[in-house]
């Protein structure tokens, strides 16, 4: 077990070191010369050059790419050009925003699809099912802002009872009106992964119960709702782990939307603003981490399946 | 009066009749198999007796078992019966057990669901059962997962799980047909030795007339849904009245390794 | 695609992708306004004969918008499917059917590039590249083809196994006709399905990129409608009820198309036994020669 554990951290290193070389020359895709940007219009072509000297943009790409590097080992994610702070810095301000939207979201959206879910696959063929099943298909094909948009209509602008978006600027400081304005935006994103997840929790229940060892336990003498809770959720929680592990990605692309619908400071709207004003370092950062993020959550997944599942536990 | 009371059963899937106005008895401690080709509605027979048949199936007709009849019942009604009064052993020992449970926990399940044993005495009797099928270390075989056991051993759990509670009658579904042509004969003398140990009636289904002949004291030949034949198993298969089984016994006969390699 | 037909999802499915497809065509010739056509007089008009859907806050007609954004939202959906389909196919069986340590690196570049999370990867290409209907197919195209390069390979791989493949190839057959003949029919229903879902999330990605800004304002989009009337939402919210509609519709009727050749392939859910169905042959007909294909239960598991 410890060698699988072993062998899988060095493939997680090893994505990260690609993923930073992909995410580094993706961004020397972006055009607008940087230099330039912060020069400003009136810049001569030698302030410019000087600019881009003092940045270290007219070395070889290689050397850039391993001066980025040897910052990061360093904790050193890269400073913006633009506005001088460090990313590490920034980031950490907006995430008092997004980590406590992204976090509650996710255990609402678990608390409300994994039972539905069940439910949905249990009761397939009878009418509840078949109409939860409905429901998650409309779910799943609601865009997220849309989504963010009527409740803001119903809410906030119909019934008044919560704010149509932003964040207080004391931020959680004044923790009654910060929370206040993080709940429409949860419970959004909460609607559209629940959607989602619901669905793949109905799947994996229905294949389960297709089993032989479902039969089995009803020919033991179990009912079908006992054999299904005592046998097939121990077998249906080893793909909806995986799920868990891949939804984190469409969980990342939600939140840059919400925060753009709510107006929230957060690394979402950062992330876009500093695309749009080619901040490299900056976006370079962000993404890199955001990646690992991924890739970190990806290999809990493996190891806890390899738990989980005693079939994987005993083969080496 | 007869233990298990089979009349007009008839199942119907998709429009099709699978099972079409079976009938046949099985006495207290009798031995019956019921042979066939795959398609011949032997499996959905059995199945549909313990109301195992898919959702998308319509059963009719009359089942009794000691008198009280079992179709209408609902899932809850059947429960009550399976693993306690009738019991199961499935074909394919690879998908019938639980692959994330151990095999100690699943055989002593029935005994604590039907015979409310605490979970240590539970784990004690299965540990016996282990050792009744002749499962080599029975300790360490209750702890295993059943990917960790070979397709002998594991059919052997399954016969361990079907007899715990001493059933009136075992269903036996082609329980040989997936093993090793070495392990079939030994896990057969099993069967057969448990189930007159326990004066358990005994409903065996398979496609090999030659091998139920030493275990079954009657037998039913099963086509497209219906009976063909019927009668003692000597007689019937010294001198079967239906060309239909004749062609089965002289195929079972012609390819004398009939089982599929044993995987697992 | 009749057997489609007879499953409730797959009737709806083609139903609104068929609306969808009409609507983009026919805005090509005739919409009842010119989409662009501003009118100050016309401003946030209520649903009325004149106007079906409303107008917005300069007079344009919000019907004709969203007859005029279905042209990019299914040009979206069907580049980005067709360049999935050949990063995917090519990545997924070349992986497949490589020697062990040439197919398993790609398996793991493969996995690397799942990591970087599709609406960033996006993100990143639109600002780079500007944001027309091809980059966005792009972006949303390389995303979603390198997930369903990882199902291919799981397809293929599990396609291999069978013995019929074996003899194929022992009886001579070269790599590519081995491929073409015996591994695409089998792996076809589970990639067709596939696909209508990335076409789904096609939609629904260009919708949030243009929502977000980032595509050009000449293009007819009904997320950047949405993006637009987000800012006059307190005081006219009806008017997002049609774009924001439309991209439900639209995304539903590909995911349902998908569920619909779902259902009408895997013989297990229509209750039938898993031997030959013939709606999986039919399938196979419309792409190769039938007579080499044997029967299989595994068509959709």
């Amino acid at each position: 077990m410890t060698l699988y554990v072993v062998r899988r951290l060095g493939l997680l290193l090893l994505a990260i070191v690609v993923t930073s070389i992909v995410v580094f020359l993706l961004l020397r895709l972006l055009p607008g010369d940087l230099a330039k940007v912060i020069g400003g219009t009136q810049a001569t072509p030698e302030q410019i050059e000087a600019i881009r000297k003092e940045l270290g943009l007219d070395e070889p790409l290689v050397r850039q790419y391993l001066d980025w590097v040897g910052g990061i080992l360093h904790g050193d994610f890269g400073v913006s050009a633009l506005n001088g702070e460090t990313v590490t810095s920034q980031l950490g301000e907006k995430l008092t925003v997004t980590a406590p939207l992204v976090i509650v979201s996710t255990v609402l959206s678990i608390i409300v699809a994994v039972p539905l879910g069940i439910i949905a696959g249990a009761r397939h063929r009878r009418a509840d099912g078949v109409s939860l099943s409905a429901v998650s298909q409309l779910g799943i094909a609601v865009p997220t802002f849309w989504a963010g948009q009527i409740l803001i209509v119903v809410f906030a602008v119909s019934w008044g009872l919560l704010p149509s978006g932003g964040f207080p600027r004391e931020g959680w400081d004044d923790p009654g009106r910060a929370a206040q304005s993080l709940i429409l935006p949860a419970v959004t994103l909460a609607v559209s992964q629940g959607a989602v997840l619901l669905r793949f929790v109905r799947s994996a229940t229905l294949d389960v119960l297709h089993q032989d060892y479902i039969r089995t336990a009803r020919a033991k003498g179990l009912t079908r709702t006992q054999a299904l809770y005592r046998h097939g959720l121990r077998n249906a929680s080893l793909p909806i782990i995986s799920i868990l592990g891949v939804q984190i990605a469409s969980l990342i692309a939600g939140v840059v939307v919400i925060e753009r619908v709510f107006n929230l400071p957060g690394v979402g709207q950062m992330l876009v603003r500093d695309i749009g004003a080619r901040d490299l370092e900056k976006v370079q950062g962000t993404v890199l981490l955001l990646a690992i993020v991924v890739l970190v959550i990806g290999f809990l997944v493996d190891v806890l399946h390899r738990v989980v599942d005693p079939r994987l536990r005993v083969a080496a | 009066m007869s233990l298990l009371s089979v009349e007009d059963l008839t199942v119907e899937i998709g429009g099709r009749r699978v099972v079409d106005g079976v009938s046949f008895d099985v006495a207290e401690r009798g031995r019956l198999g019921v042979i066939g080709e795959s398609g011949s509605g032997k499996t959905m027979t059995a199945l549909a007796i313990v109301g195992l048949a898919p959702d998308a199936a319509t059963v009719s007709g009359r089942v009794r078992l000691d008198g009280s009849d079992l179709l209408g019942r609902d899932d809850r009604g059947y429960a009550v019966l399976r693993g306690s009064r009738i019991a199961v052993v499935f074909q394919d020992p690879r998908t019938a057990l639980n692959p994330v449970m151990r095999v100690g926990r699943q055989i002593s399940e029935p005994l604590r669901l039907h015979r409310g044993l605490r979970r240590r005495d539970a784990a004690a009797a299965a540990v016996d059962l282990c050792d009744r099928v002749e499962l080599p270390d029975p300790e360490r075989i209750a702890r295993a997962y059943p990917h960790q056991l070979s397709g002998g051993q594991r059919q052997r759990v399954g016969i361990a799980m079907a007899l715990a509670c001493r059933p009136e009658l075992l269903i036996a579904d082609e329980p040989t047909t997936a093993l090793d042509v070495t392990v079939q004969a030994e896990v057969m003398a099993l069967l057969s030795q448990l189930v007159v140990e326990d004066g358990t009636a005994l409903l065996f289904i398979s496609h090999d007339l030659a091998l139920v002949s030493g275990v079954v004291d009657d037998v039913l030949v099963m086509r497209d849904g219906g009976i063909v034949e019927r009668g003692p198993v000597a007689a019937v298969t010294a001198d079967p009245g239906h060309t239909y089984t004749r062609q089965l016994l002289d195929a079972a006969r012609r390819t004398s390794l009939p089982a599929e390699e044993e995987v697992g | 695609m009749r057997h489609v037909w007879r499953s409730w999802p797959g009737r709806l499915g083609i139903v609104l992708v068929g609306v969808l497809l009409a609507s983009a065509v026919v805005s090509l010739v005739w919409t009842p306004y010119d989409a662009k056509r501003v009118d100050p007089t016309q401003r946030w008009r209520p649903i009325s004969w004149s106007h079906p859907f409303g107008t917005d806050g300069a007079g344009k007609d919000l019907l004709s918008q969203v007859l005029a954004g279905a042209r990019t939202t299914l040009a979206v959906a069907l580049l980005t499917v067709l360049l999935a389909a050949v990063i995917g196919l090519t990545l997924g069986i070349l992986s497949a059917i490589s020697p062990r340590l040439v197919g398993e690196s790609i398996a793991h570049l493969i996995d690397v590039l799942i990591a970087l999370p599709t609406l960033i990867l996006a993100l990143v290409f639109v600002a780079a590249l500007g944001g027309s209907v091809w980059t966005v197919s792009l972006a949303i195209g390389v995303g979603s083809g390198v997930v369903l390069a990882r199902v291919v390979r799981a397809e293929v791989s599990r396609v291999l196994t069978q013995d019929y493949i074996l003899t194929a190839a022992s009886s001579g057959s070269s790599t590519w006709r081995t491929v073409w003949r015996h591994i695409v029919p089998n792996i076809a229903p589970t990639v067709i399905v596939q696909l209508s879902l990335i076409a789904a999330l096609a939609v629904l990605a260009e919708a949030a990129l243009s929502y977000l800004g980032l595509t050009p304002v000449s293009t007819p989009s009904w997320g950047r409608m949405l993006g637009t009337l987000q800012e006059t939402i307190t005081v006219h919210p009806g008017a997002l009820v049609f774009p924001g509609l439309a991209v439900v519709a639209a995304t539903l009727g590909f995911n349902l198309l998908g569920d619909g050749v779902r259902e009408a392939v895997d013989p297990r859910l229509r209750g039938r036994a898993a031997t030959a169905s013939p709606v999986f042959s039919s399938v196979v007909d419309q792409i190769e020669d039938p007579a080499v294909v044997p029967v299989t239960g595994g068509a959709g598991e």
